[in-house]
């Protein structure tokens, strides 16, 4: 068993989490002009790294709030979490440079 | 042909665990690792939203008389009057006994603004635990730290019972308020009166 901290409630246990896969996948700013290809690579296609990854989870059992966790994917380790909207702690290689989107 | 017109129904009513009263007081267990278990019926629960900061959340935290809870974990008011209990950020829950009336003034209180007040009396019923060993009993299967440093009498945290997801409100040292969802309210007090059962033997060291 694994304590993760939620950005509310503080430390509590993994299994009242769930795992949201990869943050900051930005929507595309006008859907209606993508092709099939540029679509199933917005929807489908996420980058499977080895390290620092930053990842949406939610407090499914708590307070029910999404967040962001950036965890290094080789030893789970979670290494920070932050409120969506908050810029990004520790840089991550599928994070937006300014960090910050929801 | 006259028709009786029944004017008050509380006499009908039945609370989630109205069929289970006689086997949780056959269920109590006396003594110095004593544990007992009672229905808290028919209280009075309102669900809020609103976003801190916000008119909605000055309203509603003057129209509830105790304010609203601030941060994950905290309870305003008194478990025998008014509390509101914090949910989320922007979401709380207003117990109070039954009988009380705080909804109307709560939606005046309101208006127009952002949020929600919804009546959520029959959402969750109230179970008590207490006695020396009620910590030892909701540690079987709460995976939340129970330990008093970290949870403080007069705090509510959201959590997990075994599978029931429950409300956990410490009134008391030895005191603990489980509000599960009303349909789960019978699966929670038959796998509370099993995790007392234990407590009524001698400890086998």
């Amino acid at each position: 068993m694994m304590l993760i901290e939620c950005p509310w409630c503080g430390p509590r246990n993994e299994t009242e989490y769930g795992y949201g896969g990869q943050a900051h996948v930005a929507y595309p700013e006008d859907p209606s002009t993508l092709n099939d290809n540029e679509w199933a690579k917005f929807l489908f296609y996420r980058t499977n790294p080895k390290g620092l990854f930053a990842e949406r989870w939610v407090h499914s059992a708590g307070c029910r709030r999404w967040f962001n966790a950036v965890r290094d994917t080789v030893t789970y380790e979670f290494k920070a979490v932050y409120k969506p909207g908050e810029p990004q702690p520790i840089t991550t290689t599928n994070a937006p440079a300014q960090g910050g989107t929801k | 042909m006259a028709e009786q017109v029944l004017t008050d129904i509380s006499a009908l009513r039945t609370s989630p665990l109205g069929h289970l009263s006689e086997t949780l007081k056959q269920g109590a267990v006396a003594g110095e690792r004593g544990v007992s278990l009672r229905e808290i019926a028919f209280t009075t629960q309102i669900g809020l939203r609103a976003e801190p900061g916000s008119a909605a959340h000055a309203a509603l935290s003057a129209a509830t008389g105790v304010h609203l809870p601030s941060a994950a974990g905290q309870v305003v008011g008194t478990e025998d009057g008014t509390a509101v209990l914090w949910l989320g950020p922007d979401e709380f829950l207003l117990v109070a006994p039954d009988g009380s009336e705080p909804f109307s003034s709560l939606v005046a209180a309101l208006g127009d603004e952002a949020g929600q007040v919804v009546d959520l009396s029959a959402n969750r019923t109230v179970i008590e635990l207490s006695g020396p060993s009620a910590r030892a009993v909701l540690e079987k299967s709460c995976p939340a730290d129970l330990h008093p440093r970290s949870f403080e009498i007069g705090s509510a945290i959201t959590t997990v019972l075994g599978p029931v997801p429950v409300l956990l409100w410490k009134t008391g040292e030895q005191t603990f308020r489980v509000l599960p969802r009303a349909s789960f309210a019978d699966y929670t007090a038959r796998w509370l009166l099993d995790g007392m059962a234990e407590f009524a033997s001698e400890p086998i060291d």
